[in-house]
């Protein structure tokens, strides 16, 4: 058993650790030793918890044993998992932080004398509020990370559930969640204690149902963040430092994403938060559709225009991601080099479902990270290409973001790709984008549609060329 | 007159918080998924409260309602401990350089 004092600076120590972690992620190359300082960090962590617990009874058998359960199912998953499921995959991770917080709260709340945190019916007025606090948040990420996932993973329709009365329905479950923790921490009901638990999973539920697949990155970098506060209100329950450093690292980082993601949209957070795009303005689009003549092409065409170009830029999509095209994209690529044509891609922020996915994509497929550009270092580039191969990405090249202030993506960055010389638009069919309204980009003069599977597409192009 | 141990930590999580500020956006934004992935595994460090919960109960019962909700915190808090380093691993093992002779 090691002194208080020790285990405290152990703990420090593993939170520098994670800072650490983070850091090493501003680029690819310091990236992999700042994984290493993580996993360090969580080595140290719960070395110190055994020694300060000191108590290697048949319990401590236990532990190892749920820690090797978890950690072969974690393992298992982190192997097997292909990249283009990331999203889900992280909306299920942040739904566990949130359900272990809960339990680690619960576990407290019926056992507070293992905390220290002084006896049943009798726990310090602090740690109640700190522990509750802990609960309903994790609570919340819990039941909101679960719909993200099934949204996510396509088992829940990802359009909008609205119904009437939702935003005073939602505010009201908010104001009874500080109603709760208020009587609790004055009665220490445990009834108390169990409706507030209830109540945080359904507004979880609630907050989240609204909000359409397009606007996941939001979501996840928002439920990222609510992990963070989750575990540093525990964290403060436990008096724990490295739990109250983590907490705050994560719960800034999701917040960072969540207004960068916002920003790459051109919308509030409350905007997206309060949901229901896509549902309202759908109707806005359809209203003045006439038919307007596009031109189509096929693989032949494409290759042609391509294998006359000097430089390409690829705009890769969400919808890349679902045709899994990626690696097809890398095939066609590496033969247009060959041919000594100069190829980068463009993404843009809010490409695809989370932050970066595009990239992780794209490097799964083997493309070197110093080819793949973000929005503005790449923009004033598209006046000078020859041609813009966009490959399930819509609504993020509509041009229409500069020109129309009536259009519900008025004000959004876009990948200036009209001004191409030819743009190639990969697409399965003219249907507007996830903001439900036309892109202008395919009625231009110099874009040719490819309407097709990605995957099938591209891989024809390199045939043909 | 002392100062309550509280206002020790609510520095280090203020202070952590604007750590986390400067720290997050000097992320490259290829590496954004990344980022989630690694937060995701180092903010389930909260198995450290889950293994004191686990190991409350005494020598003649290890199992008691508060312990069982330990174990199964620790279950799910070791998934994504595992799961989230592991496949951080995998992602970031991906991003190469061009090659230089080309």
């Amino acid at each position: 058993m090691i002194s208080a004092n020790l285990s405290a600076i152990f703990y420090l120590i593993s939170g520098v650790l994670f800072i650490l972690a983070l850091r090493g992620l501003s680029s690819p190359e310091t990236s992999r030793q700042g994984n290493l300082f993580g996993i360090l960090g969580m080595i140290i962590a719960i070395t110190v918890t055994f020694l300060s617990i000191g108590n290697f009874s048949t319990g401590f058998i236990f532990v190892l044993l749920f820690i090797l359960l978890g950690g072969s199912i974690g393992a298992f998953i982190a192997y097997r998992i292909p990249m283009t499921a990331m999203p889900e995959l992280v909306a299920g991770f942040h739904s566990l932080v949130g359900l272990a917080a809960v339990f680690v709260a619960i576990s407290a709340f019926l056992n507070p004398e293992a905390f220290n945190l002084g006896t049943k019916g009798n726990i310090k007025l602090g740690s109640l509020i700190e522990m509750s606090i802990g609960a309903a948040v994790g609570a919340i990420t819990f039941s909101g990370s679960i719909i993200a996932f099934l949204k996510l993973q396509g088992i829940m329709s990802g359009s909008p559930i609205v119904f009437k009365g939702q935003h005073p329905l939602n505010a009201i479950i908010l104001i009874s969640i500080v109603v709760l923790i208020y009587l609790l921490c004055a009665s220490q009901s445990s009834n108390l204690f169990w409706i507030l638990l209830a109540v945080s999973f359904l507004i979880g539920f609630l907050l989240i149902i609204p909000i359409g697949g397009a606007d996941m990155p939001v979501v996840i970098s928002m439920l990222n963040s609510y992990s963070g506060w989750a575990a540093a209100g525990i964290g403060f329950t436990l008096e724990n430092t490295a739990l109250i450093i983590t907490g705050a690292l994560v719960g800034s980082s999701g917040a960072i994403l969540s207004y960068i993601m916002c920003k790459g949209m051109n919308r509030s957070f409350f905007n997206v938060i309060l949901g229901g795009f896509g549902a309202t303005d759908s109707n806005s689009g359809s209203a003045n559709k006439e038919q307007r003549p596009v031109k189509s092409g096929n693989a032949d065409d494409a290759a042609f225009l391509m294998k006359n170009a000097s430089s390409v830029i690829i705009v890769p999509g969400y919808g890349m991601a679902v045709a899994q095209a990626q690696h097809a994209l890398r095939e066609m690529v590496d033969t247009l080099k060959k041919n000594d044509i100069k190829v980068s891609y463009a993404i843009h922020p809010v490409a695809g479902r989370m932050p970066g996915h595009m990239n992780v994509l794209l490097a799964e497929a083997n493309v070197p990270y110093d080819e793949v550009f973000e929005l503005e270092e790449i923009n004033n580039d598209f006046a000078n290409a020859d041609v813009a191969f966009v490959i399930g990405a819509n609504d993020v090249t509509n041009p229409v973001a500069k020109t129309d202030p009536q259009s519900p993506i008025y004000g959004m960055p876009v990948l200036d790709v009209e001004k191409c010389k030819s743009v190639l638009f990969v697409k399965r069919s003219l249907s507007p984008g996830y903001a439900g309204i036309d892109n202008d980009l395919f009625y231009k003069e110099n874009t040719l549609m490819l309407f097709a599977d990605a995957k099938k597409m591209t891989e024809d192009i390199t045939k043909n060329l | 007159m002392e100062i309550d141990p509280l206002i020790f930590r609510l520095s280090i999580f203020i202070l952590s918080i604007f750590v986390g500020y400067y720290v997050v956006w000097s992320v490259t934004p290829s590496l954004h998924t990344p980022l989630m992935s690694v937060t995701n595994a180092i903010s389930s460090v909260i198995i450290v409260g889950a293994i004191i919960a686990g190991l409350s109960g005494n020598s003649n019962s290890i199992f008691n309602t508060s312990s069982i909700f330990g174990f199964l915190a620790i279950a799910l808090a070791a998934i994504n401990i595992f799961g989230g380093f592991l496949v951080t691993q995998r992602m970031l093992a991906m991003y190469k350089k061009k090659k230089k002779d080309k």
